[in-house]
């Protein structure tokens, strides 16, 4: 795909977001208003997954490493 | 689909010239089948009921997908936030208030403008305004001209460029069967006799304003529809709402359909009689009714209603659907009641050759105790008509509203409707088939647009056509984008539609010729690429099986 259609297509979603929305009939002042709120929330939600998935992801890695292999060092070190 | 036939066969019931088959036959009731929509029926959606039918009723209303469903409560979910917080700042002069509001020293009084409907009014209606009340500057037939309007303000007022936008496809117009025309045989019958007459009458029908003309009219309505009588009124609006309260009052039952147009609405609440609503074209739910009816009697006082009335139409303008008429007849037959069968919009538009609903099912028109239609669609003038038994139509001159105060019809209008209703009989020898033009149309153009996958609601024998839009920003969107390509449609939202159930409706015309509908059709698939309104899956619901939220009925009792 080249970049003219890519760039289309673009286009073209960003028109059925607008159609699906209804930022199609907002006033431009409105608009500016709809998409800072929705450039915000994704903004705020791909950072927060940034901050904690990787923690998360440690942490499970961590419980089912408890889970199946390490289980008999780790109550060793317990009672230990 | 061959079952009911059988059964009758087996059972020896003979079918009765309308087609009905006697009551006698216990296996299937009142000779129609509950619901017949057997999962073998279900993508084949062809609802035959028994021997009641004479011809395949094709009529389906497609689910809406729940995707869409889901997309469009999200559209009108911001839309009402925007909606709030314009409000907000009206209120506190944040921004100038446009819109009508309580003056000073209503202030502390109920609030005038606070419902849901001037909500959606100020709020989302505003929006899109510009797809509606469009002006016209020419005969509105398969193409007019419009008149170029713009907004400086976001559809709060419109000014005028001067400009006219020229030859716009009219897909619009409820010209049937394109006799709005400004030039040909009607035109010039109707100009001769403005010259003989005049316009203007200036008496009502009972005092001096009965014209030979008049009499004629109603002679030849009479023989059109193949009753015993008629009688022609000067609005339609009123026939419905001005007879409907001579035929019925308090004490008496009307069962209405609850999509019936408002005139018929109005007419109904106007004469005091006990209103009870069915689902549309639903005939369990008209069974229900009048079984209930019958059994309980009037309310409190437990006697016998006076009369029942069922008010159905021919073809529901929203819908595209056409009323059930032989399950309907067959129902009022064994419940005893009276039927009432507003024709508005398939009297020329149905049948072989024009007679609307009941020709379309090989019916007798003795059958339907009143018959009403308006002069305003097919035939291209102004007026409506009733026919019937001659008793009915010789009371109705008497007691009805319309008959002692209003004045008579306009003689070139008279005019127009004699020339028109005899070149459908084929009298005056330029049979040109509209009718059958119109059925053509009709056929080809429902097909195309099944073919590329738009929801089309509606019988595929009617004229009328709705595409199912859905979403608030693409009705805009919609009649934006067509009247950019020249062709005017008219789009439907809230409150003539259920919410998430906006469309876009179109009328055809025996006036539109194949180029014009192929040119149609083109744009109308561009469009629906760019918009995605291509939503079908193809799978039909018959009508029996729609869901419905709304009560069965309500009551209105004083
Ligand atoms: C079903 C029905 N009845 C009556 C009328 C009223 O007719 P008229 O426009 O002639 O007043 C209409 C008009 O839209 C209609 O659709």
């Amino acid at each position: 795909m080249d970049i003219k259609s890519m760039k289309n297509y673009l286009y073209w979603l960003y028109c059925q977001f607008e159609l699906i929305t209804c930022s199609y009939l907002m006033e431009p002042w409105e608009k500016l208003l709809f998409y800072s709120f929705n450039i915000t929330m994704l903004v705020m939600v791909l950072y927060i997954a940034y901050i904690f998935v990787p923690v998360h992801i440690t942490m499970a890695f961590q419980f089912f490493l408890h889970l199946f292999g390490n289980q008999h060092e780790n109550t060793v070190s317990i009672v230990k | 689909m061959e079952r009911p036939e059988r059964a009758g066969a087996a059972l020896g019931a003979q079918p009765r010239a309308n087609g009905c088959s006697g009551a006698a036959h216990g296996a299937l009731r009142n000779g129609y089948v509950r619901g017949l929509a057997a999962p073998d029926t279900q993508l084949n959606h062809i609802v035959h009921n028994g021997g009641l039918y004479k011809r395949p009723f094709n009529e389906a209303f497609e689910e809406t997908p729940m995707l869409v469903a889901v997309l469009t409560y999200v559209g009108y979910g911001v839309l009402t936030l925007f909606g709030y917080l314009r409000d907000f700042m009206r209120q506190w002069k944040i921004e100038k208030c446009q819109n009508a509001t309580e003056r000073e020293e209503q202030k502390d009084f109920v609030p005038l403008y606070q419902d849901f409907e001037n909500f959606y009014n100020r709020n989302l209606y505003m929006r899109i305004r510009d797809s509606w009340n469009r002006p016209i500057c020419s005969v509105p037939g398969a193409k007019v001209d419009m008149m170029e309007r713009v907004s400086h303000d976001y559809n709060w007022t419109f000014t005028y460029t001067g400009r006219v936008i020229k030859d716009i496809i009219n897909m619009g117009s409820y010209n049937y069967l394109g006799f709005a025309q400004k030039a040909g045989t009607c035109q010039e019958a109707a100009a001769k006799v403005l010259s003989q007459y005049g316009a203007g009458v200036c008496s009502t029908r009972q005092e001096m304003g009965n014209l030979d003309k008049h009499e004629e009219l109603e002679k030849l309505v009479a023989r059109f529809l193949g009753v015993e009588s008629a009688m022609a009124y000067g609005m339609g609006f009123a026939t419905n709402s001005m007879n409907i309260p001579a035929l019925v009052g308090k004490g008496c039952l009307i069962l209405s359909d609850e999509l019936n147009h408002a005139s018929l609405v109005l007419g109904a609440r106007l004469s005091g009689a006990t209103i009870r609503i069915f689902k549309h074209n639903n005939m369990q739910s008209l069974e229900k009714l009048l079984k209930d009816a019958i059994v309980h009697g009037q309310p409190r006082t437990r006697r016998p209603w006076k009369k029942i009335l069922i008010l159905v139409e021919g073809i529901y303008s929203m819908e595209g659907s056409i009323v059930r008429l032989p399950e309907v007849i067959a129902l009022k037959k064994k419940y005893k009641s009276y039927l009432y069968l507003d024709e508005a919009h398939s009297i020329g538009a149905l049948g072989p050759s024009g007679r609307g609903v009941v020709e379309y099912f090989g019916l007798s028109p003795e059958d339907v105790d009143v018959m009403m239609g308006t002069f305003t669609k097919s035939f291209g003038a102004a007026g409506g008509y009733i026919g019937g038994k001659k008793e009915l139509i010789d009371y109705l001159r008497t007691y009805s509203h319309s008959a002692v105060y209003a004045t008579s019809l306009s003689p070139p209008v008279v005019e127009q409707i004699i020339t028109s209703m005899k070149c459908i009989m084929g009298e005056d020898g330029t049979n040109v088939a509209r009718v059958q033009q119109l059925a053509e149309n009709t056929r080809y153009f429902r097909r195309r647009l099944k073919e590329m996958g738009f929801i089309i609601y509606g019988n595929e024998d009617s004229p009328v056509v709705p595409l199912m839009l859905y979403m608030p920003a693409k009705i805009g969107a919609f009649g934006r984008e067509m009247l950019k390509r020249n062709i005017g449609v008219v789009v439907v939202g809230f409150p003539a539609t259920p919410i998430i159930e906006s469309r876009a409706r179109f009328c055809l015309s025996a006036a539109h010729t194949k180029e014009m509908l192929d040119t149609a059709l083109k744009e109308i698939n561009e469009v629906g690429d760019l918009l995605q309104l291509k939503y079908s899956r193809h799978r039909l619901v018959p009508l029996l099986d729609r869901p419905f939220d709304e009560t069965t009925y309500e009551e209105t009792e004083d």
